[in-house]
């Protein structure tokens, strides 16, 4: 008995010095220490609001899946996924997740989108020391000034957006821009971001307007825009406020002689507004279903159960809870510190990226993609939405590393 | 070019027209609030979610029937109507004698379950619903370019608005109406049906609810959310004409869309203030409202 103990031992020993040695060897543990005995994802996010169709029950579905492909079983012990709306609101989302780390022993959270949600479920983590991976929220700010050790940023940020969408469209003629700005912090930093690219490109601003957040008419801002006869309009909001700005820019016309640039738009607005209103927009992606036969495949299985093409977000949720699993099998336990050291050494390679790896800032680096929304006569199939222009590669995509403002940085 | 308080005239224009197009759904929408609380004494928190049902009917209608857009602007506000009298006979007739806390309560309760039913069946994002071929184009004012549609939106609230109007103050069945909410028992003694009146009273709020709803949906996103944004402001609207007051609710809407249209072009972060700022300062100078009378 004792010997079977200590071979026991010895065996977890050298799996996790093997993990803290090289990626490349495929010393998995078979055996391994979970908190509570078992592994706990949660996931948190809008289940009912403006990005409920972003992430939400979406989402949900996604870490399922990813829980199934791992084997359904960490160690011979239960991989649970739970779930909670956070309604876009920082407080709710914040004392949920104190719960789930304190009370119901969650291991780690993902998606949570809105970014002043984003940031409080950063410190609460950071104060829990638990794993964190952050699918859904637009703000810089989670790998820049609120950066923890516990972070991972996985699949897109306000820098990736304005660099993607403003450097391509300045470079192929858009030179002068009018910014339409969602009046919040997501808002501004979108908008902020991009104008510094634009500038940056050699392009100009000639001035912006901001909206409230769910303003039920967009007309007036937009007949702003037209008065500014800026070539391009940017939009810099989300959701259902980029949606009815769209529509309104079309009925009004402006999209005969502006071009409108959604700087955060996802597969689920496209398909809300239609080709036919949508067409020709550019935008910004982190993934696309309908890319190759492997996210052809994923896709399918998702529009299965949930009767609707992924989002990016809802892909990144399912890589983010596998790669998350992975790393607990390697580091043979689910204790944070250890999961984190495996994270920042391997590289991601599944049906959301080839070869991404996470920074260590907790910026997950990988390639972005510049889409144009298809014409209704060039769309073949259902959720056929999409003409890819360039892909980003994953160095120009992120802001560089020496530009972040994380302290952890300064540390070294 | 000559400017008005610094902006262009242009501009001004502009904003001037699009804020009565604004002004002309919230009209709409209050109007249906105050006679409800007029004839009723219910204040109808299910006024948005009627809205959107509308909206949404219009949307099936087109979907599923292959109805048009004239069919679903007759019937949707009929489907939302009798939707409103199950409500009224249902749940709402066993609250007129409470407090006004139960009936906002239990309204909006049912706009909640309303909500959360299409967001269930259709998300958030909402459906696209297309402008009628009719309307497709636009006008050319000279110092702006407004949509066909646009403009339909304004003509038809308007006659909506004071046809209703006229029928209220002006005809026969609109003083016995008048007299129902003066004094039911009295009226009820002259051999009136007084519960059949309140019912389709409140019947006919909700339609007027569903036609703003079918107006709505080819000019902003078919949403299970878009009566919940728009309903705060309508609140408003009808607190600053006076509760109940017809006339009121409708000058106002116009009114406080306009207002709210040159906000957008002056300083546009206080559009959506503005309106509660305005409803501060005239509950403080007229308690009742511009157009109350004081009880």
């Amino acid at each position: 008995m004792k010997q079977k103990i200590l071979v026991g031992l010895t065996a977890m020993a050298l799996a996790t010095l093997g993990t803290q040695g090289a990626f490349a060897q495929a010393a998995k543990a078979k055996t391994g220490k979970l908190s509570g005995d078992m592994v706990k994802v949660a996931v948190m996010n809008d289940m009912a609001g403006v990005y409920a169709d972003i992430g939400g029950p979406g989402s949900v579905e996604a870490a399922k899946m990813a829980v199934a492909d791992f084997g359904g079983k960490m160690f011979g012990k239960p991989i649970e996924v739970v779930f909670a709306d956070h309604q876009n609101k920082p407080d709710v989302g914040a004392s949920k997740a104190r719960e789930w780390f304190d009370v119901q022993g969650v291991d780690m959270i993902v998606d949570v989108p809105t970014s002043s949600v984003a940031i409080a479920i950063a410190k609460v983590a950071n104060e829990k020391k638990r794993v964190y991976m952050n699918t859904g929220a637009a703000t810089k700010a989670l790998t820049n000034e609120e950066c923890t050790p516990y972070t991972v940023h996985y699949a897109y940020d306000t820098y990736a957006l304005a660099n993607g969408t403003g450097k391509a469209i300045v470079q192929t003629g858009g030179k002068t821009w009018f910014f339409l700005t969602a009046d919040y912090a997501f808002g501004h930093a979108l908008e902020a971001d991009t104008a510094a690219v634009v500038k940056a490109s050699g392009g100009e601003v000639k001035g912006a307007v901001r909206h409230p957040l769910s303003a039920s008419d967009f007309s007036s801002f937009l007949l702003q825009a037209q008065a500014s006869k800026a070539q391009i309009i940017g939009l810099a909001n989300a959701g259902g406020d980029t949606i009815n700005s769209v529509k309104a820019a079309n009925e009004f016309g402006l999209t005969k002689t502006q071009t409108l640039a959604g700087l955060l738009m996802f597969i689920s607005d496209v398909h809300s507004l239609g080709l036919k209103t949508a067409q020709g927009m550019m935008l910004t992606d982190a993934w696309y279903w309908d890319t190759n036969e492997e996210t052809r495949k994923f896709g399918r299985r998702f529009f299965d159960k949930m009767k609707r093409m992924p989002s990016f977000d809802q892909a990144a949720v399912y890589s983010a809870t596998l790669t998350y699993l992975k790393a607990v099998q390697e580091a043979g336990t689910d204790d944070a510190d250890a999961v984190m050291k495996v994270l920042k050494k391997t590289k991601i390679n599944d049906v959301f990226t080839k070869g991404g790896y996470v920074r260590a800032d907790g910026r997950m680096v990988h390639d972005m993609y510049l889409m144009q929304v298809k014409k209704p006569e060039d769309s073949k199939y259902p959720w056929d939405y999409y003409q890819l222009k360039k892909v980003i590669p994953a160095e120009e995509a992120f802001q560089p590393l020496a530009l972040s403002t994380c302290p952890m940085l300064k540390k070294k | 070019m000559s400017e008005i308080f610094g902006i262009p005239i242009q501009a001004f224009m502009g904003q001037l027209m699009l804020g009565l197009v604004n002004g002309s759904f919230y009209a709409m929408l209050s109007l249906g609030l105050a006679v409800i609380f007029g004839m009723l004494n219910i204040i109808n928190f299910a006024h948005g979610a009627l809205y959107m049902v509308g909206a949404f009917m219009a949307w099936l209608g087109l979907t599923y029937l292959d109805l048009g857009y004239w069919q679903a602007l007759v019937l949707a506000p009929l489907c939302v109507g009798v939707f409103g009298v199950l409500i009224e006979r249902t749940m709402l007739q066993w609250l007129y004698k409470l407090d006004h806390l139960y009936g906002l309560l239990l309204t909006f309760g049912l706009a909640l379950v309303l909500e959360g039913l299409f967001i269930n069946i259709f998300g958030v994002s909402g459906q696209p619903y297309s402008i009628p071929d009719e309307f497709s184009g636009a006008f050319n004012l000279g110092f702006m370019f407004l949509p066909k549609y646009r403009a339909w939106v304004i003509v038809s609230s308007l006659v909506v608005c004071f046809a209703t109007w006229y029928v209220i103050e002006k005809t026969r069945l609109g003083a016995y109406l008048r007299a129902a909410t003066e004094n039911p028992k009295l009226t009820q003694a002259f051999g009136i049906n007084v519960p059949l009146m309140v019912m389709l009273t409140y019947g006919f709020g909700a339609a007027l609810a569903g036609f703003a709803g079918v107006l709505a949906a080819p000019a902003i996103q078919v949403s299970p959310l878009m009566g919940s944004n728009l309903i705060i402001v309508v609140f408003a609207v009808v607190v600053i004409g006076g509760m109940g007051s017809i006339l009121g609710s409708i000058l106002t809407g116009i009114g406080l869309g306009v207002i709210e249209g040159l906000t957008k072009v002056f300083y546009a972060e206080a559009s959506s203030t503005v309106v509660f700022i305005i409803m501060a300062i005239v509950l403080m100078i007229r308690p009742a409202g511009l157009f109350g009378k004081e009880k």
